[in-house]
Parts: C-alpha cells; structure tokens; sequence
C-alpha cells in the first residue's frame, strides 16, 4: 500500500508526550504521500507550504477511496443487495471515525460538500425557521429585526458572507469582534458586542491569516450568558490540533475534509443532537425524507435530514479515513509538530523588509504565517519563491476584512502540515530573504 | 536567462518603479473630447485599476491617467500601455489590444511577427509572462481598463 516501513499508530511512531514528531517519524509520514516525491520548476524539489489552502493526501486516503469505487461502490441507505450494504457500512463507518476524531457522537456529523455548505446549512436554517419552517420546535432559530449576529473581524468569507445573507433576508444585524494590532482578537468590548440581542456567535477556531488560535473557552461562556448559538469554523483547527467539539461546548461547527489529509468535496457539519433535531432543512429533495405526499412532505431526523441527494460517499469514506490516519498519528505530536514550525517560520520577522500579519509568538498558534515584504507586491514574493520550487498562498486568503483592517491588500503565507520539515521552512526563509534584492528594492 | 528573469525583464522592473500616467488626471471638457473611465479588478488577488482616457475629436487617445495597485507585472502593464497608446488612433488602439492579447496567449513564445512585435514595444517584455497563466491576467488587467474606458467614453461607437 505504501512504502513506509513505520505506519502510523506503529508504537514507535507515537510521539512522547512533550516531544514533537521526530525525524524518524517524520520521513514515515513523508513516504505516506506520493505527491511529496514530485519535482517542479526544473526538477527541484516542491517545498509545499500551502496546506492551509488544500493539505496532501497519503496513500492510503487514496486507496480507501479507489478500493470503495472498485469493490463497494453502490447507492447507501436503499437497496437490499449486498454492495448497497456495504457501501452504507462504509459511508457510516467514515462518519463514526470523523465523530470520533472531533469528539462528537455519530449521529452529530452531518455530511456536506465542504465547510462552507456546513456553515450555509446553519445560516439558512435560521432563515427557514425566521418564515416558519420547522414548527415551534424551530423557534430557538427564529430571528426578527434588531436581533444580532456576532462574528469577528478575522473571518474567511465562509464564516462572513453567509452571515451577512442571514442578516439581508432577516433584518437582523451583523457585528463583529475586531481583531487588534498583534492579529489576535480584541475581547476587550466584548460584553458591548456580545448582548441578550446575540443570537449567534459565529467565529473561526484558528485565523487562516494570522495563525491565531482564538479564546474559545471565553467565546463560548460569553454566547452562553446571553443565550446565543456559537458556529465554530474549525477548518484550520481539525487538521492541525486535538478538537473535541464537546469540550469545547460549541453549538455548531464545520469543517472541510481536503484541509485534513481528504478527498475535496466533502466536509462536515457539526451541530448537537438536540439542535439538529429542532433545525428545519435547507436543501431539500430525496434521501432526506420520511413520507412524501402530492401535498407536503415529513422530513428524516437528523443527520440524513441535511443530506439530500446522492452523496459523495467515496469521498466521505476517504476523509473518515483521513481522520483515521491522523489520530493514529496522535494529534498532541501534530500540534506540537506545528508549534515548532511556527517558530520556524517566525523568524522570517528577522529579514529586513518582511514584516508578519499575526502574533510574532508561538503561544496559541499554529504554523501559518502571513507577511508582506516592503516594497515587493506578495504575487511578486510568490513568484521568486515559487522560481525555487517554494509553493506559498498569495492573495486576500478569502478575508478581505482581516487585510484592509491592517492596510494590506494582499499578504503572502506559509502555511504547514504533517508532512512539513524544519528543513522547507529553512529553505523558504533562505529564498524570502533574496526577494527583495531580485527586485532592486534595498 | 531563467524563467522567472524573462517573467521580470529590467524594462517591466522600471516601469513598475516609474509607472508613466500613474496619478488620475481630470479630464476637462475639452470641446469635442470624448471621456471614460473605468475601474477593474482582479477579484482573485485584489489587484486593481482605475483608469482615465481622453479621446479626441479626430478619433485618437489624448491622453491616458491611472491609479492601481498590486503586483508589478499589472502595474508595469498598465504604465507601458500608456505610453504606447498615447496619440494612437483607435484603429491602432485595437489592433494593439488584439496583438497584445495573442501575445498573452503564445506561452512564452512570442507572436513570430517582427512588425507585429515592434508595433508592441516595451510591450514584448511581457511574453515571458505569458508562460505562467497565473499572471496572465495581471498583465491584461490594464488593457481591460483601457477597453472599458473607451466604451464608456462612447468614442468606440462614433468612431
């Protein structure tokens, strides 16, 4: 299947309690993903820096999803014969390993084309129940004018522009956490912005600019004392640090299988049982009812409530199987692992000219770093990086917000994984500190 | 010369150093001139543009003004199409955006057409960013303006 000799969840390759992940361990988890061995740009080797966009996939994600096309592929949760069968124990199965590996119940895990479907599914549940769907047991999702949403200046348009929707079509009101000079949020109004008018409280669990592990324990106490649902983007978090969604006392979250080592087109919605049973649908159709008459139609609980149609079931048993890997793999060594990493790449805070969006520490962070360089655009830094086989995100990263909010258009980031070594960040901070002299500026 | 040196040839370094046109003009109403303007943006990197022509009686570019950001290769852009449609018949003007266009889509070949490339200008320092596609569209963002611009300016239907 692979070519490692250490697999995950080998005794060997759990890391010890404080330690990160060793070189042994490390060049194991490399051999796991045959993209890494690929060169680029005249045979160089591809320093991947760009997990935070989309992360590589091991080989064993790959083969779970062609050994489910070529052996189980059939329609789940109908059919009597022996692959609709199978196909549905593995559909379930990649659920009960997601639940697990966030620490939710099965039941919890509600399967969507990405997490920012998860996310739309929330917001038009509020708006579903603001027109009367869902009966009274909808009532907690009902919004009228002068009600507010609260998400936070930091946000990826996926946990902004939905909301913003909600707003437009309900009258409610959009607020927001601003977010201070060291990139982390400012809580210091947050009783101001956090009112009995809060309804929802919607905010990233890691900034996918900044790195920034928000205070969640005190974002969710302050939704709390006021009654508002919180929606946790964990897009950044799940791939990259030990989540346990019950512990963290979140009412929804969401996040994507192809940042966590999965296929694309699959992500998760997370909600508690007791929401989602109360939540009317979104999209509606087949596989998600119970009876259908001329007339009206009776809908299934949840979570097959919220999943119309024909799912994307090889790709959901491949991010089960992406959960799998990573928690054999043992999350407390990955976040370490990436503390290292950050601290890494924050030396680039040294090189005259470069200047990092985001805390300059490596507390309550992880290895994703933003930086403009004076004088040189970031598509121009990205270029003369990606000249040596240095692959970096360059843009807004889909929040626009975040960088007007510190004057910047456009930032550069390095971002890493599992699979990163100290040695691609070296390498990355040797190319960025020659950019500024390929361009002239000094 | 390596790739990323013909991508980052010294005359598009120069230009995005000293953009020519850089800094919007008003256009006063001139009797019988023809003014546009027109912002673009590129939504996928945030580069953008805004850009003024000026249009003469006769059917030529008076003059052109821009202000932008963002990378250098969309700004040089815009600064060397300014200096080569200024004073260029609108025949010319669209001649020039169809050459520059083709060049874009040669992949780093160029247009094979000595005529065609010397019509171009500083302009050909640009083939070598027609090997990344990714920055196509930065290139061409400038020309996007100017074609907008003369649209709104109404001198494209009177000409």
């Amino acid at each position: 299947m692979t070519t490692a000799t250490v697999r995950p969840g080998d005794p060997a390759l759990q890391p010890a309690e404080t330690g990160s992940l060793s070189t042994t361990e490390l060049a194991a988890v490399r051999a796991d993903f045959p993209l890494l061995e690929r060169t680029v740009r005249g045979g160089q080797p591809l320093v991947y820096l760009d997990s935070a966009a989309t992360a590589q996939k091991p080989q064993v994600v790959l083969d779970t999803e062609v050994d489910f096309y070529e052996q189980r592929n059939a329609a789940v949760h109908r059919g009597a014969h022996q692959l609709a069968e199978e196909a549905t124990e593995a559909f379930e199965q990649a659920r009960a390993a997601v639940a697990a590996f966030v620490g939710a119940d099965e039941g919890e895990i509600v399967w969507q084309p990405g997490a920012t479907a998860a996310i739309n599914v929330v917001a038009y549940a509020f708006s579903n129940a603001t027109l009367g769907r869902g009966g009274e047991a909808a009532a907690r999702f009902r919004l009228a004018p002068g009600d507010e949403i609260v998400v936070t200046e930091a946000e990826h348009h996926a946990n902004l522009v939905p909301w913003q929707e909600l707003c437009a079509r309900t009258g409610a009101v959009l607020r927001w956490i601003p977010v201070g000079d060291d990139g982390r949020l400012d809580l210091s109004n947050l009783d101001e912005v956090v009112t009995e008018r809060t309804k929802v409280l919607a905010f990233g669990h890691v900034s996918n600019v900044t790195g920034a592990i928000a205070p969640v324990a005190t974002l969710v106490a302050a939704a709390k004392r006021v009654g508002a649902l919180t929606v946790l983007d964990a897009c950044q978090s799940v791939p990259n640090l030990p989540v346990d969604l019950h512990a963290l006392g979140v009412d929804f979250a969401a996040f994507s299988g192809h940042k966590m080592l999965g296929p694309t087109g699959v992500g998760a919605l997370y909600g508690r049982r007791e929401l989602l049973e109360a939540m009317p649908p979104t999209v509606t159709g087949g596989s998600m009812v119970e009876v259908v008459t001329m007339e009206t139609t009776t809908y299934a609980p949840p979570p097959q409530r919220f999943e119309a149609g024909t799912q994307m079931v090889a790709q959901a048993v491949g991010m089960g199987c992406a959960a799998q890997y990573l928690g054999e793999l043992g999350m407390a060594g990955v976040a370490r692992h990436e503390t290292e990493l950050a601290a890494e790449m924050l030396k680039i805070a040294d090189i005259p000219g470069v200047r990092v969006i985001g805390p300059l520490d490596t507390a309550d962070r992880l290895a994703v770093v933003s930086f403009v360089v004076d004088g040189v655009h970031a598509h121009d830094v990205g270029q003369v990086l990606d000249d040596k086989g240095i692959a970096v995100r360059v843009g807004h990263h889909c929040a626009q917000p975040l960088h007007r909010r510190f004057g910047v258009a456009a930032t550069a980031r390095a971002s890493a994984s599992v699979y990163t070594t100290v040695e691609e960040v070296v390498a990355f901070r040797e190319a960025l500190a020659g950019v500024r002299a390929f361009f002239g500026v000094e | 010369m390596s790739t990323l040196e013909q991508m980052y040839q010294q005359v598009i370094l120069d230009h995005a150093k000293h953009p020519v046109g850089r800094g919007l003009v008003d256009v006063a109403s001139v009797a019988g001139h023809l003014a546009g303007e027109s912002h673009q943006v590129n939504p996928t990197c945030g580069d953008e543009v805004t850009l003024r022509v000026d249009v003469t009686p006769e059917g030529s570019v008076a003059g052109v003004s821009w202000e932008g950001q963002g990378c250098s290769i969309s700004q040089a852009s815009v600064s060397v199409m300014t200096s080569l449609v200024e004073g260029a018949d609108l025949a010319e003007v669209a001649r020039l955006d169809g050459l520059f266009h083709d060049l874009m889509s040669s992949r780093g070949k160029g247009l094979g057409d000595d005529d065609a490339e010397d019509a171009l200008g500083d302009a050909t320092a640009f083939t070598g960013v027609s090997q990344y596609p990714a920055r196509i569209k930065c290139a061409l963002l400038g020309w996007a303006a100017l074609k907008d611009s003369l649209a709104r300016s109404g001198a494209l239907a009177t000409s």
